[in-house]
């Protein structure tokens, strides 16, 4: 089981801001969850396909998306940071 | 030390607590950042904003400008560092982020002021949405601050 974290325009888009997700056998990169995530959740592809840039952190620390997931990871998607 | 918060804060406290803190310092830089009335952005040319709303990543947000303070420390010899950032709604002139750094000369106190604010622009979680009167959207981030980090890699 892993969880997944939404935050800013994409928490938004998909309403909403957390979920758990049993991680299927085929899906142990950050990549392949994306298309995972899109097969099983229509808004989560439309998030995808129209966001020029969504950046993945794991366990609170940005990823790339051949990162490879373990049981119990953190997960989020969201926006280029825009602080300051 | 660093804080993420709802509340303003005092920047004559934080100078303060930055001399304690710093002892024998011979340079005290302190940065401010304010919410602007007018954003340059796409959408909403020219027209006023009349409410900001900072959303964060709790938890990776304290972790990433940790990490951010610890990268500046490495690289300058600093007494004393402090980093404010505001989140929730906020108005037009609200003071939103601030970055002191104390050392014994003013170009290390200068260098990691800007070295913390150019990297908490691009790295530390945080969004902006902004109400104007015709609409309300996400701010979108800048090419100048990834540019500004790029800098930073080259040194």
């Amino acid at each position: 089981m892993i969880q997944i974290h939404y935050f800013a325009s994409i928490r938004e888009r998909l309403e909403a801001d957390q979920e758990q997700l049993t991680l299927p056998d085929h899906v142990s990169s950050i990549d392949e969850l994306i298309k995972h995530l899109a097969t099983i959740n229509p808004k989560f592809s439309a998030v995808v396909n129209s966001t020029s840039k969504i950046l993945v952190a794991v366990n609170q620390t940005v990823v790339d998306r051949s990162y490879k997931l373990s049981e119990n990871d953190e997960v989020a998607f969201f926006p280029p940071m825009t602080g300051g | 030390m660093i804080s993420v918060q709802t509340d303003d804060f005092e920047i004559a406290k934080e100078y303060a607590q930055l001399r304690i803190t710093a002892g024998d310092a011979g340079a005290i830089v302190t940065f401010t950042g304010l919410v602007r009335e007018i954003y340059d952005h796409d959408n909403a040319a020219g027209e006023k904003i009349q409410s900001l709303f900072l959303e964060h990543y709790p938890g990776m947000t304290e972790k990433s400008l940790q990490t951010i303070v610890t990268r500046a420390n490495d690289k300058w010899d600093l007494l004393a560092t402090r980093v404010i950032h505001r989140v929730g709604v906020l108005q037009p002139s609200d003071q939103i982020v601030f970055v002191g750094t104390a050392s014994a000369h003013r170009q290390n106190a200068f260098d990691a002021a800007r070295f913390i604010m150019d990297f908490l622009k691009s790295e530390a979680p945080f969004w902006k949405k902004q109400v104007t009167e015709s609409s309300t959207e996400w701010v979108e981030s800048r090419q100048t601050d990834a540019e500004a980090i790029e800098t930073w890699r080259q040194d």
